[in-house]
């Protein structure tokens, strides 16, 4: 009785997460304009969403700079997260609980700053800026998802490298870094989830000449709902869910 | 102590970057709350605590008062729900357990903008619920379920839900169990159990998670946007509407203080249940 009453209860809660999911995307085979009743199934708003071309502009868009700083904020967040692990220096701790306040600090804040700082420096805001916001939001994740491993590792590994002659640059990439790869490869994945599924801070930091997906999502469901934008929020919860499950396979295997 | 350039450079990276685009932005803000509202430039360089003074009308009051309400009602629900759903997930076989972790991280890491529109299309007046309920007969009207403050909550639940499941699951798995069996052979009841033991060391895991549920809650814009009606804002509108609509840098900045003072509150009730439980609650989010 007592595990019937869980099991109802673990099933409410994913069936409150997953049923709207599910439902939108079987709507976004829905072959029907305006109605929500099923009028059978079609590839139309898919085929559709690859052809408009406002809506392919933003997908690029969105994928060149979800790329880039993904990329730019790995690089960044495992340099970073090393020198934490390997180096005593001032500001260390300070640093590193200032990362965590940056994860948590809400998204409106950060967009807002940046806007600012943006403007009063004069940098229009545009791709560019776009791309420098990116890096800042991913950049903490990669830290902290690195740092979380290499904290587990053997000090003992530095030692040796050095006593066998490495320079610290060597020890670095050959020895830290093929360790560290899983955590690498999980700190870039959810970089370029969180960079291609922004919508606050980004709201603030792009320019009008360049559109990106989320914010072009959230223009055209203010004016109304349009089967496209069903098939591709489809298209996107499934390259979450692939980067995700995937980040999430290559921690936990390896630990 | 080793000084070479590698070392620099991997310190200076992180650092300068941080410095750059997190703490001088956020100086621009604390430094913009204070200056006076200007037509041409945005702010004139004078000192003033008009912006601050403009947060005690009437307008911003009332939507302070809305969202802060929202959020804490967010904040309840997510934790009433997640404590128990934590606590049945960690004990649950291994695969299983494994399997259903990852279901919840998917919503956690994917496009919160998405999930609400998802409701949206649940919601809508001819939509599935009503369409369900109109052919079971429980009414005969269509309910209006879009555009009300309700559809704003749920959203909020919604998408907020995961950011508390899985801060309290990573406290309850950190949890020894073994002090639970000690403390039954002492003979402690299970309601002294819960509030002495197990409450005070999974505290941690609330508050991380409380702080993700509320902080979002008072600036997830989107979500009154896409299932709000015109009178429902959220702090993160008003911040919003004053740099895009009204063109208010220091009403706007003020805003945003207060906000991250909210945030420095909450943050300073982790650190302090983090100590006494000398458990995390933040880390292990991947």
């Amino acid at each position: 009785m007592k595990r019937a009453a869980r099991f109802v209860y673990l099933a409410c809660i994913y069936l409150f997460l997953y049923v709207p999911i599910l439902i939108l995307i079987a709507y976004s085979f829905n072959d029907t304009k305006y109605s929500t009743n099923w009028q059978g199934f079609t590839w139309k708003w898919y085929y559709q969403l690859f052809t408009d071309s406002p809506l392919k502009e933003a997908l690029v868009n969105s994928l060149i700079i979800a790329m880039a700083s993904s990329v730019i904020a790995t690089v960044l967040g495992t340099l970073g997260a090393f020198a934490f692990y390997r180096y005593r220096f001032v500001g260390r701790k300070v640093m590193y609980t200032f990362i965590y306040i940056v994860m948590m600090s809400p998204d409106i804040v950060m967009g807002i700053s940046l806007l600012m700082f943006f403007i009063t420096i004069g940098l229009a805001t545009g791709p560019f800026t776009l791309l420098l916001a990116h890096v800042t939001f991913c950049l903490p994740f990669v830290v902290v998802t690195v740092y979380s491993r290499i904290s587990g590792f053997d000090r003992n590994i530095i030692d040796v490298a050095k006593d066998l002659g490495a320079s610290e640059m060597q020890m670095f990439r050959h020895i830290m870094m093929p360790m560290l790869m899983p955590a690498i490869i999980a700190g870039w994945l959810l970089s370029f989830t969180l960079s291609l599924d922004d919508v606050v801070v980004s709201f603030f930091t792009t320019g009008p000449s360049f559109e990106i997906l989320p914010l072009k999502i959230y223009s055209m469901v203010r004016l109304g709902i349009k089967p496209e934008i069903n098939a591709l929020s489809a298209v996107m919860f499934l390259l979450s869910l692939i980067t995700v499950s995937v980040a999430h396979l290559v921690t936990k295997e390896t630990r | 102590m080793i000084k070479s350039r590698f070392r620099n450079f991997s310190i200076g990276s992180t650092m300068l970057w941080i410095i750059v685009f997190v703490v001088v932005p956020y100086v621009f803000v604390m430094l913009f709350s204070f200056l006076e509202r200007d037509p041409v430039s945005a702010v004139a360089w004078k000192f003033t605590l008009d912006g601050y003074r403009e947060l005690l009308s009437p307008v911003f009051l009332k939507v302070c008062w809305y969202s802060l309400l929202l959020a804490l009602g967010t904040t309840a629900i997510s934790l009433l729900a997640a404590y128990p759903f934590a606590f049945i997930l960690v004990r649950l076989p291994d695969a299983l357990r494994r399997m259903l972790l990852l279901l919840m991280i998917i919503p956690f890491w994917t496009s919160s903008l998405i999930r609400t529109y998802a409701l949206v299309i649940l919601f809508k007046a001819n939509g599935i619920i009503n369409t369900f309920l109109l052919w079971t007969g429980i009414i005969h009207e269509p309910l209006s379920m879009l555009y009300t403050q309700t559809a704003v909550f749920v959203g909020l639940v919604y998408t907020l839900l995961p950011f508390m499941v899985l801060p309290i699951y990573t406290s309850i798995q950190k949890l020894d169990w073994r002090l639970i069996d000690a403390a039954r052979d002492l003979g402690a009841t299970s309601r002294h159990i819960f509030f002495r033991i197990i409450l005070p060391l999974t505290m941690p895991g609330i508050v991380a998670g409380s702080t993700m549920v509320f902080l979002p809650a008072l600036g997830l814009f989107y979500i009154p946007d896409f299932l709000g009606g015109a009178r429902s804002m959220l702090i993160g509108n008003y911040i919003k509407n004053q740099f895009l609509t009204t063109g208010n840098w220091p009403v706007g900045s003020a805003a945003s203080v207060i906000l991250t003072l909210i945030m420095c509150l909450f943050l300073y009730v982790y650190f302090l249940s983090s100590r006494k439980a000398h458990t995390g609650g933040m880390g292990d989010m991947a």
